[in-house]
């Protein structure tokens, strides 16, 4: 698994990879997805649906993430724009 | 003769000065000028922003569908179908009678609600995901990651997104002229995908 973090002027960058099976690694997975979530970010999980449909599933907890997910992508939070 | 003395040193630190003074008042504007440009200007840079979209196209292309990542490349924007049973926002269930309205998102824009059968415009949603940590002194997602943050977001949990909006009427923002002429582009672009889909099963099962 892979957590990437979308960055002004750069493109998504990896926060942390790891094997979940493995508990070492997923402690580090853990931990970096806590510090994300504790620098406001939100984070989703691209999945596919049924019939190849694609979507993305929020999630607020590590163990929301599906264990068999390959990436889950943080992007800062959303806020009511000046538009 | 100590009268003269002191007046000769006097003379002497008023000409020294005449010549430091300038030397000093430059030196200082320098540092300064130094001090700001190392602590808070970062410096613009095509390239960077230029591989930083690219990064963000080629993530775009990976969490979406073929068709809706060809829709994003040749039209320059997605369309959302959406699923609350009466209209955007609303707390009541998803739909399951099919999707009565859908969404428009365009990078750096606020996303449009629309009815697909009528074309009629229902509302625009302001929305942006500002990262106050300014990495290269610009809170400013590239143009593709802002329309994946927004398909994320909709996809995941439509109500959480449209709730952090700022809700208007069509037209505050972006001209429902040009909305509706990106509809009529997406309708003909749809048009000529089934086409050519028609005409590749046709051609395969001959």
């Amino acid at each position: 698994m892979r957590l990437l973090r979308m960055k002004p002027g750069h493109g998504e960058v990896v926060i942390a990879e790891g094997d979940v099976e493995v508990p070492a690694q997923e402690q580090e997975l853990v931990e970096a997805f806590r510090a994300q979530l504790d620098a406001g970010m939100w984070a989703a999980v691209p999945t596919t649906g049924s019939g190849g449909r694609r979507e993305a599933e929020l999630v607020r907890s590590f163990e929301e993430v599906p264990r068999d997910a390959e990436r889950v992508i943080f992007f800062p939070r959303a806020a009511g724009g000046g538009c | 003769m100590i009268l003269a003395l002191s007046a000769c040193v006097v003379v002497v630190v008023a000409l020294l000065w005449e010549v430091i003074a300038p030397q000093l008042a430059l030196w200082r504007s320098r540092r300064r000028a130094g001090r700001r440009r190392v602590g808070s200007v970062v410096e613009y840079d095509p390239g960077r922003e230029r591989r930083a979209e690219q990064r963000a196209r080629n993530l775009v292309r990976s969490c979406v569908n073929d068709e809706e990542w060809a829709m994003y490349r040749d039209l320059g924007f997605l369309r959302v179908w959406g699923r609350c049973a009466r209209g955007p926002g609303d707390g009541e269930g998803e739909s399951r009678r099919g999707a009565p309205y859908a969404y428009l998102i365009y990078p750096h824009k606020p996303i449009i609600a629309f009815v697909p059968q009528t074309g009629q415009l229902l509302s625009e949603y302001c929305v942006e995901f500002p990262d106050l940590d300014r990495p290269y002194g610009s809170a400013r997602l590239p143009d593709s990651d802002d329309v994946l943050a927004k398909w994320m977001a909709l996809t995941g949990d439509e109500r959480r997104l449209i709730a952090s909006a700022n809700m208007h009427l069509p037209g505050r923002q972006v001209d429902p002229v040009a909305v509706r002429r990106d509809l009529w582009r997406l309708g003909r672009w749809e048009q000529a995908r089934l086409q050519r889909e028609q005409t590749d099963a046709g051609s395969v099962s001959a």
